[in-house]
């Protein structure tokens, strides 16, 4: 039974607080990520589940047991916590195998079947255990830090930013490799990211901490399909806010038409959010909406393409993800159609309705 | 808190040794103020005072430009020209550290007796102090990101324009660095001024002892000769600028192009070929043509006597500055505090303190205060400590650098105690750096001359002191074998100091 439950855990360094009353339920063998940007916490969340930071105040259960409360302190080495962190952190002056092998009761660090099977269960060959760690690429040296905290099996593997350091196709295959790893061991692991797309796709629930507070925590498609506020659909994912008047019948109306709502709707006037792959293309005259391409993000594997609807003061701007070949042109006349219900949120004067955001609101770097 | 009453008491013994270092000005200052002002007027303000400043001044202003621009070319044509065989020349431009400047003086005093003075003191001072700038400058050329300069070409600057404004700017702490250096080593002088009859504060110090001096002159001189130290330091710190240089970016380092130098290659070989052939050949060969005439029965016998008794006092020494290093480096590598930048202050300081004035104010802490303490292995020991904990502090935190505490934090996840983490984290890999600590401060000592004149108990020979007592009674083949011994085990110095610049990246 290696759950974690966080109750209302502060945290301050001096006088700056950094974690407000956090509270947090990981459940046995799943997998959380806790996303949030630079300054937000989340290391120093990291760094009290694993003992090298006391909390203010609050409690940190482990498992059932209180390793950090009122009068209650378990050391790191107590905790049978394993820890992964951004640049990996290899011990330089020791081998692969003398890495793995660190945290295992000396009998057992003779022998290599250990090693092995654990450079297995990471996807490394055999032949790195005699390497020294600046003989690796940066995502070998990410998998060994792996294999060495899960070693001594600890029941909870907590990662910082394990990933961050690589470039993207190495981040994705470590990524996978890591969750492969830990679902064959069946530790339960906190991942701390600053990346949305990690958070989604690595984890069993993802935990938003802005300023040191949790904002939401649920599993991936039900955060970002129902974000609990503006903020928190923002910091997830692309965005597309329009302003909107609530309905009867759980609807709103707004430049987009009427749409049905998904969850509670305020009264009176709202921001309507919808994700960018709810607008669908239609060839012009053919949509339930008509607007003119303005600009063309392409990726390949898809593309944003910004609309306005209407013209002169009442136009209105959003943006559409398109996959396929052959998205539209600048210039272009096109149809809209809009999928699924939308959420609205009560109106805040500070949103521009015009569904104009920045591109990334995460920053990127931790 | 057990981690906290542990870093308390950090502080405290790093506290201590850094009221250890500021020890001997203290005294010096106190016992100069002891002479009240109208007889510190009256032996200060005298011409045998201002002609101890005026040479002083005029050595610094010939010597200090002089190992500067040797030193700062030396090092561009080694690692940023198309030189021949440029590794050899690093290692042949390093090597004349391994001869103590005052075997240097001696070599050139018989090979060129008509050499005194002004113009020997300058000549042997710069031939053996380049190394001090050439060091620094050499390992900093080669950790430059050459990017830099390609950026500055594709902006349109020539190739000269190109270094003038992106190299040299980055090379100034480094060239400042070294300057102090030379600035400092040429203020502590002793052996190569004495023997080339050219008359510093420090040799009137090294007068005023050797006639026993009774009042407060010697520590009047020295206060002065602090002063001087002070200005240097403070001067430096004005050298080096405020500007701030950051690395920016991530990106890995591509190894920088080297000029041609075309018709200019025979130009430079001959150069440093003449700098090496004056700065290490000279004296080597002449250490070695004495030899030759020295070889007689009890030489080996006595030579061991001495070089044992030089070796122990190395290690003793070594030790010491280590231990007393240790306090100081963790705390200005783990936490910052006003008490760090404090410590990291009188750090500084001390290595500005000659070794004249640090033996003057033991001996005068001695005689006045703890007299059994006078000419004892005991004080020599903690001379050596105060000289040469600067340089034991610069290994133990390179060495602190490489063991950073999340590695420590690592092991404790993995289930290690704290006692089980130092020796099987911290230990092996701070290690090698409390090693190289060690051997800088065993060297240093092993040739340390003014310090062990002032200190060393009777009867107590060192290599120096033993070839110091030769050369004073102008039996130079006597003195040679103890300057070769003192030359064959400062070689380590020099290939440490090699790896230094290789492994500057």
């Amino acid at each position: 039974m290696t759950d974690v439950q966080l109750r209302a855990v502060t945290a301050a360094y001096g006088r700056h607080d950094v974690l407000d009353e956090v509270n947090l339920v990981v459940p046995e063998g799943t997998t959380t990520a806790v996303l949030g940007g630079s300054g937000s916490g989340k290391t120093t969340l990291l760094r009290i589940i694993a003992g090298f930071m006391q909390p203010r105040s609050g409690e940190a259960v482990i498992g059932g047991r209180t390793v950090a409360g009122p009068g209650v302190w378990v050391p790191p080495e107590r905790r049978g916590v394993g820890y992964v962190r951004q640049e990996g952190g290899l011990f330089p002056h020791l081998s692969v195998a003398g890495n793995i092998a660190f945290g295992l009761p000396w009998p057992r660090r003779r022998h290599h079947d250990r090693v092995l099977e654990l450079l297995d269960l990471v996807g490394l060959p055999a032949e790195v255990a005699d390497r020294r760690p600046d003989q690796l690429s940066g995502g070998q040296q990410q998998r060994v830090a792996l294999a060495r905290a899960l070693a001594p099996r600890p029941g909870l593997v907590l990662l910082d930013e394990p990933f961050s350091s690589l470039d993207t196709t190495l981040r994705a295959t470590t990524r996978d490799a890591t969750a492969l790893a830990l679902r064959a061991t069946g530790a339960t692991a906190v991942l701390v990211t600053h990346d949305q797309d990690e958070a989604l796709s690595f984890a069993d629930q993802v935990a938003i901490l802005t300023s040191g507070r949790i904002r939401q925590a649920a599993a991936p498609r039900a955060i970002y399909r129902d974000p609990v506020d503006a903020d928190v659909a923002q910091f997830l994912g692309d965005a597309v806010f329009v302003p909107g008047e609530a309905a009867t019948d759980g609807c709103v109306t707004c430049p987009l038409g009427t749409l049905p709502v998904r969850g509670q709707s305020p009264r009176g006037a709202v921001d309507v959010m919808l994700r960018p792959e709810q607008i669908t293309l239609t060839p012009a005259g053919t949509g339930q909406l008509e607007a003119t391409v303005r600009h063309v993000s392409f990726f390949g594997h898809d593309a944003l393409v910004e609309l306005a609807l209407g013209d002169g003061a009442a136009e209105q701007r959003i943006r559409a993800r398109v996959v396929g070949l052959q998205p539209p042109e600048a210039g272009d006349r096109v149809g809209l159609d809009i999928v699924g219900p939308v959420r609205a949120f009560p109106s805040r004067p500070d949103r521009p309705g015009g569904g104009q955001r920045d591109e990334s609101p995460v920053p990127s770097s931790a | 808190m057990r981690a906290s009453s542990r870093s308390r008491g950090v502080a405290v013994a790093a506290t201590l040794v850094a009221a250890l270092t500021v020890l001997p000005l203290v005294v010096v200052l106190l016992d100069a103020s002891s002479a009240g002002v109208e007889e510190a007027v009256d032996y200060l303000v005298r011409p045998r005072v201002g002609e101890l400043l005026a040479n002083t001044g005029l050595l610094m202003g010939v010597t200090v430009p002089a190992t500067v621009v040797l030193g700062t070319l030396a090092a561009w044509l080694v690692e940023r020209t198309a030189l021949p065989w440029a590794g050899l020349w690093r290692t042949l431009l390093l090597a004349p550290l391994a001869v103590p400047a005052f075997v240097s003086a001696y070599a050139w005093v018989t090979v060129a007796p008509w050499l005194t003075g002004f113009g020997g003191a300058a000549l042997v001072t710069t031939l053996a102090y380049f190394p001090f700038v050439f060091l620094p400058v050499a390992a900093l050329l080669r950790s430059l990101d050459p990017a830099e300069e390609e950026v500055a070409r594709s902006l349109g600057l020539s190739p000269t324009r190109a270094v003038v404004r992106t190299v040299l700017p980055r090379l100034r702490p480094a060239i400042s660095g070294g300057a102090l250096l030379v600035a400092l080593h040429l203020l502590a002088e002793y052996g190569v001024l004495e023997m080339m009859r050219f008359q510093t504060f420090t040799t009137a110090i090294m007068q005023r002892y050797a006639v026993g001096f009774s009042d407060a002159s010697g520590s009047l001189l020295a206060s002065v000769l602090l002063g001087l130290c002070l200005l240097v330091l403070t001067l430096e710190v004005v050298a080096r600028g405020r500007r701030r240089v950051s690395r920016v970016g991530a990106g890995t380092q591509r190894p920088a192009t080297r000029a041609r130098l075309g018709g200019w290659t025979a130009p430079a070989l001959v150069m440093l070929g003449t700098l090496v052939g004056l700065a290490l050949v000279v004296p080597v060969a002449t250490v070695l043509r004495w030899l030759g005439s020295a070889i007689g029965d009890g030489l080996v016998d006595d030579l061991l006597t001495v070089t044992a008794s030089t070796v122990l006092l190395a290690l003793l020494g070594g030790l010491a500055a280590v231990v007393a290093a240790l306090p100081g480096a963790w705390l200005l590598n783990r936490r910052r505090s006003a008490l760090t930048v404090l410590l990291e202050r009188s750090t500084y300081l001390a290595s500005a303190l000659p070794g004249v004035v640090v033996g003057l104010a033991l001996v005068t802490l001695a005689i006045d205060w703890a007299r059994p303490l006078y000419q004892t292995l005991a004080l020599t020991v903690l001379a050596y400590a105060i000289l040469f904990l600067p340089r034991a502090m610069v290994a133990l935190r390179a060495g602190l650098a490489a063991a950073p505490p999340e590695l420590s934090e690592a092991s404790r996840s993995l289930g290690l105690g704290g006692p089980a983490t130092l020796v099987r984290v911290v230990l092996p890999l701070i290690g090698p750096s409390v090693l190289t600590g060690f051997v800088l401060v065993s060297l240093a000592v092993s040739t340390e001359l003014t310090a062990t004149l002032l200190l060393a108990p009777t009867g107590t020979d060192t290599l120096a002191l033993a070839f110091w007592r030769e050369t004073s009674a102008l039996d130079y083949a006597a003195a040679a074998p103890y300057a070769a011994v003192m030359i064959v085990l400062s070689v380590p110095l020099t290939l440490l100091l090699r790896r230094q610049i290789l492994e500057e990246r």
